[in-house]
């Protein structure tokens, strides 16, 4: 592939628009955007956060899948009702590869669908005496779990249901937290407001727990916030934090548990990984308890260091030579993983289209590689989020805000990536095209991609979708050129 | 009247956060600045107008305060 020109990116992205009705094209235009690292303000050049164009083939989930699947559901030892029909909670069940520690449907439920089913009675009844009869079940068959959260899905909001109640007075029954959440998947544009809704709900149920319980401090307590664990990411970037001295207090949410998140308020300095989906929570506890948030970003080694080095500033100097010394420990590692790769995959080309905090975060661990992303998008995004990537991508690269399925296919064939990141909706699309394409949602059953140990799984495993021999099989043997000249001469 | 939050970056900048539409900008003047009077109308980075109530200086930062919009942006 060659690099374009700004006018040649901005001629492509006009040709994509041209099969959009007038009106569609109008509002897709303003969605679409060539890289300019001079803009300070990314909506002077892209609109994010708005509600998707009715038709076209979105990638976005609902509020229901940013609060039960992204927010609540790594909580590990709770149960997380999802009340309405089954099918919201049973398709998405487990497919976050959010991995955790402890025995599944004794003490921790993280795999696990609890449904309270909603048939059509429920729906012209009300379900609220199913939901009260469901909180005593699960208590019953499931007497180790720490709480509940009911997650709203459609139809609650619109019958009106009061899960409120129900839950307040369920919680007094059993004697254990139960949490209403309003995340009905109809609200807002995108999971981002099922997000927000969550960490409202944590801050207003869960977050002042044990406020004035006695606690034993120390100075280096931190909590890793917004790192959901995906293939054990967020052990790979705990042992890293612990290396250098600090004391992890707790892990949001991935492997989490409730305890742990009652206990947040008592650390000093809160950890920040995926600023989308946690930053509310973050500024709430900044707002009422004064700890300070840092946003830091662990793909690839260059902004490992980084972002160690950037929270041990925030301490005294045992942690500053405890993160000296934990990068000079993996260095040596980290350069015979890049000698071993970078070879291979120097100049390869990327396009991203991911959520939350991918779009840019990985973005260095592909340069570290040598890799240049040139095209990246979120799925749902707002403005806060381009600005910070405007600044992490090359200039005239294309960026696109919830690009619709056309969209993609149209930049991936006229930019011939060597390589696509994106889910599994995207994937075999991509790849049947003979572009190899590896999922930056779930890691593709691989993974932990964060830290020192993830770079050399990410490194591993780009290379393995990019080598793999049989992107070259994609002709047929006998439309081959030189092959049907061979048969001629034969003939 | 919306729910904002003011908050104060260490170069001791004022930032502005509107939680509602998730907003985050840059405060670019003040209208009041000084211990006892704080507040007033606030210009945000992206054009926004907002106002604050003149009060006395917040004890601590970032605070959550009711705000009226004059002008918005976009
Ligand atoms: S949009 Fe509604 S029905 Fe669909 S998955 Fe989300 S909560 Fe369920």
């Amino acid at each position: 592939m060659t690099t374009l020109t700004r006018e040649q990116t901005e001629a492509l992205i006009q040709e994509v628009l041209e099969v959009y009705p007038e009106k569609a094209k109008k509002d897709r235009a303003k969605h679409l955007a060539v890289n300019d690292q001079t803009v300070e303000q990314s909506k002077k050049c892209i609109t994010s956060n708005r509600k998707s164009l009715p038709g076209v083939m979105t990638v976005r989930g609902c509020a229901y899948a940013g609060s039960k699947g992204v927010v609540w559901g790594p909580i590990k030892d709770m149960i997380h009702i999802s009340h309405g029909p089954v099918g919201c909670g049973q398709y998405s069940r487990a497919g976050r590869r959010n991995y955790y520690v402890g025995t599944t449907g004794i003490d921790t439920f993280g795999t696990m669908n609890f449904t309270s089913d909603f048939q059509e009675k429920d729906i012209v009844f009300g379900g609220d005496k199913k939901l009260a009869k469901l909180i005593n079940e699960v208590e019953l068959l499931f007497p180790l779990h720490k709480g509940i959260s009911v997650q709203s899905e459609c139809p609650i909001g619109l019958i009106g249901d009061d899960i409120e109640a129900v839950s307040k007075k369920g919680a007094k029954e059993i004697n254990k937290p139960i949490v209403p959440v309003r995340c009905e998947g109809f609200r807002g544009v995108s999971q981002s407001l099922g997000h927000h809704i969550a960490n409202d709900a944590i801050r207003d149920w869960v977050l002042d727990a044990r406020d004035g319980a006695p606690f034993e401090s120390t100075p280096y307590d931190v909590s890793i916030i917004g790192d959901y664990n995906i293939g054990g990411d967020a052990w790979a970037s705990r042992i890293l934090i612990e290396e250098m001295g600090l004391r992890v207090v707790s892990q949001w949410s991935g492997d989490g548990t409730l305890a742990e998140m009652e206990k947040t308020p008592k650390v000093k300095l809160n950890l920040l990984h995926c600023y989308r989906s946690m930053n509310y929570i973050s500024r709430h506890m900044e707002e009422k308890y004064g700890i300070p948030w840092l946003e830091y970003n662990f793909f690839g080694p260059t902004k490992v260091a980084e972002s160690l080095r950037a929270i041990a500033a925030r301490f005294d100097d045992s942690i500053k030579e405890g993160a000296e010394r934990v990068i000079a420990k993996y260095q040596p590692m980290m350069q015979a993983v890049i000698d071993k790769y970078k070879p291979r995959l120097q100049g390869k080309t990327v396009m991203l289209y991911v959520g939350g905090l991918r779009p840019r975060h990985v973005i260095g661990a592909y340069e570290d590689l040598g890799m240049e992303v040139i095209g990246t998008g979120y799925e749902f995004a707002h403005g806060d989020d381009y600005d910070r990537t405007i600044k992490e991508m090359g200039n005239a690269t294309l960026l696109y805000d919830d690009a619709t399925g056309f969209e993609l296919e149209e930049f991936v064939k006229k930019l011939k990536p060597d390589l696509v990141g994106s889910g599994i909706k995207e994937k075999y699309v991509f790849q049947k095209m003979g572009i190899p394409l590896r999922q930056m949602h779930s890691w593709d059953y691989s993974g932990p991609y964060h830290g020192y140990d993830g770079f050399a799984i990410f490194a591993r495993d780009m290379d393995m979708a990019i080598s793999n021999p049989c992107w070259s099989k994609q002709t047929p043997p006998w439309k081959k050129l030189p092959e049907t000249e061979e048969l001629k001469k034969a003939a | 009247m919306a729910n904002i939050m003011v908050g104060k970056n260490a170069a001791g900048a004022y930032s502005f956060y509107l939680p509602k539409r998730d907003l985050e900008d840059a405060i670019v003047t003040m209208e009041f600045d000084s211990t006892d009077k704080w507040g007033g109308e606030i210009r945000l980075n992206n054009g926004g107008v907002y106002y604050i109530e003149p009060q006395a200086l917040p004890a601590r930062f970032p605070i959550s305060l009711r705000a009226r919009r004059v002008d918005a942006a976009e």
